[in-house]
């Protein structure tokens, strides 16, 4: 029984066990935190900070942080919706994103995120920074304006017989993305896609797929983004 | 004393533009411009892109006319991925795309003729500027201005349900179109609540050719006689001949009617236009090649429509298509406030043909893309609301935009505006000691004729204050006079 506890978030008291992240036991409890470089079933690695919460009034990330009693945690408050609403700001500054144009827009997770915080414009000034696209690639095509560098890819998208498909090279603000082409030649349409959809922005793109998705059949075209999360509620 | 005049901007049109007046030592006419001021840019920014974004991207130059755009950036594309010049989407997708066109230039006709264009005929070309706007229409007018708000949102209604948004929607795509109509959407439309239904959509388009043939009456001067000069007229036409909007060969005509390019394919229009840039003007100047820059320029849009083609294909406007033929007796109409006529013509026209479609069982079923083997280049020609629009594209081996020509539809009609803008200076400026608001509105009214989009037309977006600047033959400033000035 020891095992067994009991955390509070947002002043909700939740069944707790050793082991368990404060965005697992929130998932299960219809409790929407935000998250951007995590996805289900990868390693968590707390790079984009957008899960931050207050554990007992100090600032950790909700995806790697496991639980121990007595834990308090503050998430859909003012104070860490603003800090959320900051760094999502931070990565459209960062980036060229130019929502309209992008075959993305609607399914995209950080577009989402600045909807669901009401980002009306950034209050930070762009830095317009130089970045290519790598449209070499038969099947994929990476644009590295609207990278937010999350490594989902990286992470999460192998060939068939393991190897990784995509890689990080250069280091701090230099840090990109880069595909290994040669095993990319070959990969199945489906892979390709499975590519495309492990990025939350429109960094890597299924080639001629273009603009398939009907405007109102797309992800967040009908509900924000975290409806999902309250519905298991 | 010589004098400058300038009246910048040029309101009541889509975008920015200054008009530029020199008169001589007796106030006599001796040169006018119409200076288009902003620059744009998309031909050298979808520079890199992928071929399946421009669609998208292109048609945010315009907000008034973005499917125009679209569906001719479509169109290219289509020729690249392989689906044909025209004649090989699927039928779904051809007449969903068709759809969508025909909602666009019947809501972009109404916002010209009723809110930007009406004003000067209902409250006169001088009268009071504090009621001669789309307000002055509203509180005076009412019931016009109800209608036109509603055709308008009509049009609206159609292109979203075909595009996926009102304003730049995203359903054409290369080789087809990315959604079907649905029983609901169609019935909506078809039988929807009064008076937001096609019926109602041609009754109205009707009674707007009726204000017009009453106002004509009256006003037979300044309709018949108001910047009429001889041209060349371009548009693309059906292969048969008639009038189509979305897909056919490139004919002109010259003042008296003759076929001077006929059954042209549009991937070959660079074959027989050329445009010239002068340094006054950021809008390039289209003309025909084997005229050359001085003589080769034509007329594009409604009134260009009419004179090249044939017939109507749709009974109640090819009805009024007659009147219109027979009022110059078979010959090219050449009056420029004819203009009107011909795009509310066009209005019954597009209401006739979104009934025909919406009654098209095509619209709810069938295969959406069409594609076959890849290209590397592709010209996308449409009839657009304000004349015949040209994309044009080249892409590298893997699939970006390295080429992008576009010919807009105000860009075609330069000269003609510029023109427009000489034959009004002569009737109402030239000679006269002083200057009054209504005679530049008098010029305005020579470009808003052509219904402009500049934004458009130089590949700008924002509010229209009027200011004319006088200056001697040493361009010494002697008067500035504003619009709104109290």
């Amino acid at each position: 029984m020891k095992d067994k506890f009991k955390i509070i978030i947002d002043g909700k008291e939740l069944p707790a066990r050793h082991g368990q992240t404060i965005l697992e036991i929130a998932n299960n409890n219809g409790i929407y935190i935000p998250t951007l470089c995590n996805f289900e079933g990868l390693k968590p690695q707390a790079s984009c900070r957008i899960c931050s919460v207050k554990v007992n009034g100090r600032p950790m990330t909700a995806c790697t942080t496991t639980v121990s009693p007595g834990m308090e945690i503050e998430n859909d408050t003012p104070e860490m919706n603003e800090l959320r609403k900051i760094i999502v700001e931070t990565m459209f500054v960062t980036g060229n994103h130019f929502c309209p144009s992008c075959e993305k827009s609607g399914n995209c997770e950080l577009q989402a995120l600045a909807y669901r915080f009401k980002m009306d414009v950034p209050r930070f000034p762009y830095s317009f920074s130089k970045r290519d696209i790598d449209a070499s690639n038969p099947k994929i095509m990476i644009d590295h304006n609207r990278c937010i560098k999350c490594k989902r890819c990286a992470r999460g998208i192998k060939t068939d017989d393991g190897k990784d498909l995509f890689a990080f090279k250069n280091r701090g603000e230099k840090i990109e993305i880069s595909i290994d082409n040669e095993l990319a030649k070959n990969i199945s349409d489906e892979k390709a896609q499975e590519a495309m959809d492990i990025c939350p922005v429109g960094a890597i793109i299924k080639k001629e797929r273009g603009f398939i998705d009907p405007i109102g059949t797309r992800k967040y075209d009908n509900k924000p983004i975290g409806s999902k999360v309250k519905e298991v509620q | 004393m010589g004098k400058k005049i300038t009246i910048e901007p040029v309101t009541r049109v889509e975008g920015h533009g200054k008009v530029t007046i020199y008169l001589d030592d007796n106030n006599n006419f001796k040169q006018s411009r119409l200076h288009i001021v902003e620059f744009r840019g998309f031909e050298k920014f979808i520079q890199g892109r992928p071929y399946w974004e421009a669609p998208v991207i292109v048609q945010r130059l315009c907000g008034i006319c973005p499917v125009s755009h679209h569906l001719a950036a479509a169109k290219a594309m289509d020729v690249i991925v392989g689906a044909g010049t025209g004649d090989g989407l699927t039928p779904t997708a051809e007449k969903m795309r068709r759809l969508m066109h025909f909602g666009q230039v019947f809501q972009s006709h109404v916002l010209h003729f009723f809110h930007l264009a009406s004003p000067d005929l209902l409250f006169g070309i001088d009268g009071d500027p504090a009621i001669r706007n789309v307000i002055g229409i509203a509180k005076m007018h009412k019931e016009l201005a109800v209608q036109a708000v509603m055709m308008r949102k009509f049009g609206q209604e159609v292109i979203k349900v075909t595009a996926g948004k009102k304003i730049h929607g995203t359903g054409a795509i290369p080789g087809g179109i990315n959604k079907h109509l649905s029983t609901k959407e169609k019935l909506n439309l078809l039988i929807g609540q009064d008076p937001m239904n096609v019926d109602k959509m041609i009754e109205w388009s009707l009674s707007g050719l009726e204000f017009f043939h009453n106002y004509h009456k009256e006003h037979k001067d300044i309709i018949d006689n108001f910047a009429a000069y001889p041209s060349k007229h371009l548009s693309m036409v059906r292969k048969d001949g008639a009038l189509d909007l979305y897909h056919g060969v490139l004919r002109a005509i010259d003042s008296e009617g003759n076929k001077i390019l006929d059954d042209v394919d549009t991937q070959d229009y660079l074959e027989h236009i050329a445009e010239e840039v002068r340094s006054w003007s950021y809008m390039k100047f289209p003309y025909l090649r084997k005229y050359g820059p001085k003589d080769g320029w034509y007329r594009v849009g409604p009134l260009a429509r009419l004179n090249t083609v044939d017939f109507i294909p749709s009974p109640l406007a090819q009805k009024e298509f007659e009147l219109f033929k027979a009022y110059t007796n078979g010959k090219p109409n050449n009056m420029s406030m004819h203009y009107h006529w011909a795009r509310l013509i066009e209005i019954l026209h597009c209401a006739e043909m979104m009934k025909e479609l919406l009654n098209d069982a095509d619209l709810l079923k069938g295969e959406l893309v069409t594609k076959g083997k890849k290209g590397n280049e592709g010209v996308g020609v449409l009839e657009a609301p304000r004349g015949t629009l040209f994309h044009h594209y080249k892409i590298n081996e893997n699939d970006q935009i390295t080429m992008a020509n576009l010919i807009v539809s105000t860009t075609n009609n330069n000269i003609p505006m510029n023109l427009a803008v000489e034959s009004a200076v002569k009737q109402f400026i030239s000679g006269k000691n002083e200057i009054t608001e209504g005679m530049l509105n008098a010029v305005e009214v020579g470009i808003r004729a052509y219904d402009p989009c500049l934004s458009c037309a130089t590949h700008a977006i924002g509010k229209l204050p009027l200011q004319i600047k006088l200056y001697d033959s040493k361009n010494n400033l002697l008067d500035i006079k504003t619009k709104n000035d109290e």
